[in-house]
């Protein structure tokens, strides 16, 4: 068994395609209509194409929104992704006016930041040391 | 509030480092002070006992939580602290 796709649940498509190639540097990999205006969005990284596809999956489901609110409002990252420096990419994302709610923090072996990714979500991004 | 709320929430281990934490760097949401707290010190309380922990730090006084936008950040307010010791210190201040 292989991981091969995971999900983050976007309000948008369109705003979430522009947020994750343009701003966060993903490339897309398949977009392909599903009905009404439902794609089958998926971006991969740059340096990986044939690795882990994300998919921007809309959160029409009655489920989607309060789930979503409950773990923004703690604060919780609910996906993950790995940089090689986080510092250098929160000023990066910060100058292109990304809102962070944790700015980077050292927690011993990793730093973390923690991003808004104007979908409804939030993002850690994770430096191993 | 009153000092028996401030003395309360100081005795806790766990209280204090978030206090710490919280001075390190002012306003956290409670996934960070959660993230600190586990990553840094090994405390691996669970996110309803963290949530406990602040609100008596509240009751003292000490937290203050504030909601921007979608966000709740939590912030530190040494204000409570300033005459917890002033009785013992300056003899005319007798206990109320």
């Amino acid at each position: 068994m292989r991981i091969t796709i995971t999900s983050v649940l976007v309000h948008d498509q369109a705003v979430a395609e522009k947020f994750y190639t343009e701003v966060l540097g993903f490339v897309k990999k398949h977009d392909v209509p599903m009905g009404g205006d439902a794609r089958w969005l998926t971006v991969v990284s740059p340096d990986n194409p044939d690795g882990t596809e994300l998919l921007l999956e809309p959160d029409a489901h009655p489920a989607a929104k309060p789930w979503k609110e409950a773990l923004v409002g703690d604060g919780i990252p609910y996906t993950q992704f790995a940089v090689d420096d986080v510092k250098a990419e929160f000023a990066r994302l910060r100058d292109l006016g990304v809102r962070f709610t944790q700015e980077p923090v050292d927690m011993g072996a990793f730093t973390t930041a923690v991003l808004d990714d104007t979908c409804g979500n939030l993002i850690q991004i994770i430096q191993m040391h | 509030m009153d000092d028996d709320d401030v003395f309360k929430a100081l005795a806790d281990p766990t209280r204090r480092k978030i206090l710490d934490e919280l001075a390190d760097r002012d306003g956290q949401t409670l996934f960070e002070i959660c993230a600190r707290l586990s990553s840094k010190h090994q405390l691996g309380s669970s996110r309803q006992a963290i949530s406990q922990h602040l609100e008596v730090l509240a009751a003292a006084g000490l937290v203050h939580s504030r909601r921007d936008g979608r966000y709740k950040f939590h912030h530190l307010d040494t204000g409570p602290l300033e005459h917890l010791t002033d009785r013992w210190r300056h003899r005319d201040t007798k206990e109320t």
